[in-house]
């Protein structure tokens, strides 16, 4: 199988691969180059588990081919706290109690990060909108909802 | 959360000092962070890929299997057959002297349901196990099957499965498990009102969002770790020490992060052959669910059907109660005929009933075999139980709540099973329940209580 040369940065590192073409984004993250924070739930694009932010998009890594990342900007949830201090989205999950198993988290939070990034202080209905791809089966999604809002008011205490 | 102290202030201790309390999950840091290690987190270097071969029919002899075309499949490294299995039929409960051994872990001779494992294969990539199971040759003589309760009970019923001999569990107590308390017929002969209804339930998938799966890892000296998200981690090391002939001693498992489980990962299905296929090769081994199989193969909660029959008096006393449960347990018992005698147990509710007759059958179809799911073996009950208490307060004309109050059990009253009950709070939870849902009921039912002095 034809291996071709992937280049992209994620969180902040540069990274290059040979990959065989056709691997998909998910695998190689995870395969190839060691970050386990995407999580692969269905590999068909409708559980959210898996999802990256790409220049700034959010993404469904399983669905994308890591040959056309080359050139982009990545980020994943491990990549989020910087330091060892968390993202606020990070410290929202961990204080309303917005995980229970934990696989579902990574996804939910590159989802809310995406929202609050173009969206600082959302509606409720707006963080619904914006986790409507991410299937939780055990946390549900009342405390998630909760904790995107909390971020999201952490987020204006800060800038204000 | 409020925690209400008035209740029971007389019996109780009152020094709790963590109930109320919040406190942080130990794993949540990992899980925010995305560290926390699943096992499909695992990556090992020359890591074999397992793809099962399954049965495309419900009901079929194996009159064959030819593996010579999947075996030369470039990638390929060994296929598995059950004679490669030291103890290929098991059971999970065997552990605790459930008997007797009904299942394969890769079918020998016949097939009992749609997607039962026949052969594995394991291969250098996914994709070339893949594509070499699918050259997998297995010659089939298909046999009638049955995929309802009620026609597998029927004589001349086409045999599931040979290993019990008749299509349902035969318990100790006979062919179902049995409740008899106070004479049932008397009850029904005195009672004002008579409703006797069914209700009956699907399967019901847990849809993890994790799928099920394990990795494997030989450690040399015949010793193999298995991470693994199982959610019954020594159930899943005894039974694999069972299957495999192997002293636990030689089996290390590593778990405890589950992604998402809810009962469905308590049957022990992936682990003892993915060990299996490392101890042959030497190699390690993933064998992770596809999506599709999650949804397909992984065990469901039992289809259920419940006939209950009540008696009632039009003051709301419910003076007979006849149950009558029928648990699908699909081609192998895992773990229904406890559920169906759970649900024995569970169908007089919490409820005082002075005569109780109960019976519960755990049947087996040629479907795909139920297991554990939350409450399995009472939720479905549960589900039947209340929609007829509302039956029955309608028929008589009564409030539902004012209803359950009547027949509410308190301290000291007499359970089906000859059991006293003890420690009650149901009086008290509807109390509440009947504040916060802003439902009314009379005075003298706020005025109850569970613990009735002198009890």
């Amino acid at each position: 199988m034809a291996k071709v040369p992937v280049q992209f940065t994620l969180n902040g590192s540069e990274k290059a691969e040979f990959i065989d073409s056709g691997t998909t984004l998910l695998n190689a993250l995870r395969d190839k180059i060691g970050d386990t924070s995407p999580k692969g739930g269905c590999h068909q694009g409708t559980c959210g588990a898996c999802s990256v932010i790409i220049d700034g998009e959010l993404r469904l890594s399983c669905l994308t081919l890591a040959e056309t990342c080359n050139g982009t900007t990545i980020t994943t949830t491990s990549g989020l706290s910087e330091s060892g201090v968390l993202h606020p989205l990070q410290r929202a999950f961990l204080d309303t109690f917005a995980t229970q198993c934990g696989f579902c988290t990574p996804g939910m939070i590159m989802a809310a990060k995406v929202l609050l990034d173009h969206t600082p202080n959302p509606s409720r209905d707006e963080v619904v909108e914006a986790l409507s791809g991410n299937i939780c089966r055990c946390t549900g999604y009342e405390p998630i909802i909760q904790a995107v809002l909390t971020a999201a008011r952490a987020n204006s205490q800060n800038a204000a | 959360m409020e925690l209400r102290k008035n209740y029971f202030a007389d019996v109780r201790k009152d020094d709790l000092h963590e109930i109320g309390q919040p406190r942080p999950r130990s794993d949540s840091p990992g899980h925010v962070t995305g560290k926390t290690a699943y096992f499909a987190d695992r990556n090992f270097p020359g890591m074999l890929h397992l793809k099962m071969v399954r049965s495309p029919h419900h009901h079929a002899r194996i009159r064959s299997i030819d593996t010579s075309e999947a075996e030369k499949h470039p990638g390929v490294v060994k296929v598995l057959t059950a004679k490669d299995v030291p103890h290929n039929v098991y059971t999970i409960l065997i552990l605790i002297q459930i008997g007797p051994e009904d299942e394969t872990v890769l079918a020998d001779g016949k097939v009992r349901w749609k997607g039962e494992a026949v052969v594995a294969v394991l291969a250098e990539t996914e994709r070339a196990a893949q594509e070499a199971a699918a050259k997998v040759k297995v010659d089939y003589e298909v046999l009638p099957a049955v995929f309802d309760m009620e026609e597998a009970l029927k004589p001349g019923a086409p045999l599931v499965n040979e290993y019990h001999g008749q299509n349902y569990y035969l318990y100790d107590s006979g062919e179902c498990r049995k409740v008899r308390f106070g004479d049932v017929e008397a009850g029904f002969a005195g009672a004002d009102h008579i409703l006797e209804q069914s209700y009956q339930s699907s399967p019901i998938e847990h849809a993890p969002t994790e799928t099920t799966g394990c990795v494997v890892a030989p450690e040399g000296n015949d010793r193999f770790t298995c991470y693994t998200n199982t959610q019954a981690m020594f159930f899943t090391l005894d039974n694999t020490s069972i299957i495999l002939q192997m002293p636990g001693s030689k089996l290390h498992f590593v778990g405890g992060t589950v992604g998402g489980g809810f009962g469905g990962k308590v049957d022990v299905i992936v682990e003892p052959i993915a060990i299996l296929g490392a101890k042959l090769t030497g190699r390690p081994v993933s064998f992770i669910y596809s999506r599709e199989e999650e949804m397909q193969i992984s065990s469901p909660r039992a289809a259920e059907k419940v006939v209950i029959k009540d008696g009632v008096m039009t003051d709301g006393r419910i003076v007979a109660r006849k149950v009558t449960g029928y648990t699908d347990a699909g081609a192998y018992s895992r773990h229904s005929p406890y559920g169906a005698q759970k649900g024995a147990g569970h169908y007089p509710g919490p409820y005082t009933i002075p005569n109780v007759w109960i019976d519960t059958y755990c049947v087996y179809t040629n479907r795909t075999p139920s297991s554990a799911m939350r409450g399995f073996g009472v939720t479905i009950g549960d589900f039947a139980l209340e929609v007829q208490m509302d039956k029955l307060a309608r028929l008589i004309g009564m409030d539902p709540l004012e209803f359950r109050f009547i027949n509410a059990y308190r301290d000291g009253d007499m359970k089906a099973h000859r059991q006293p009950t003890e420690g009650a709070a149901l009086i008290e939870c509807m109390q509440e329940a009947s504040r916060a849902a802003n439902w009314p009921v009379a005075e003298k039912f706020m005025a109850m209580s569970s613990y009735k002095k002198g009890a």
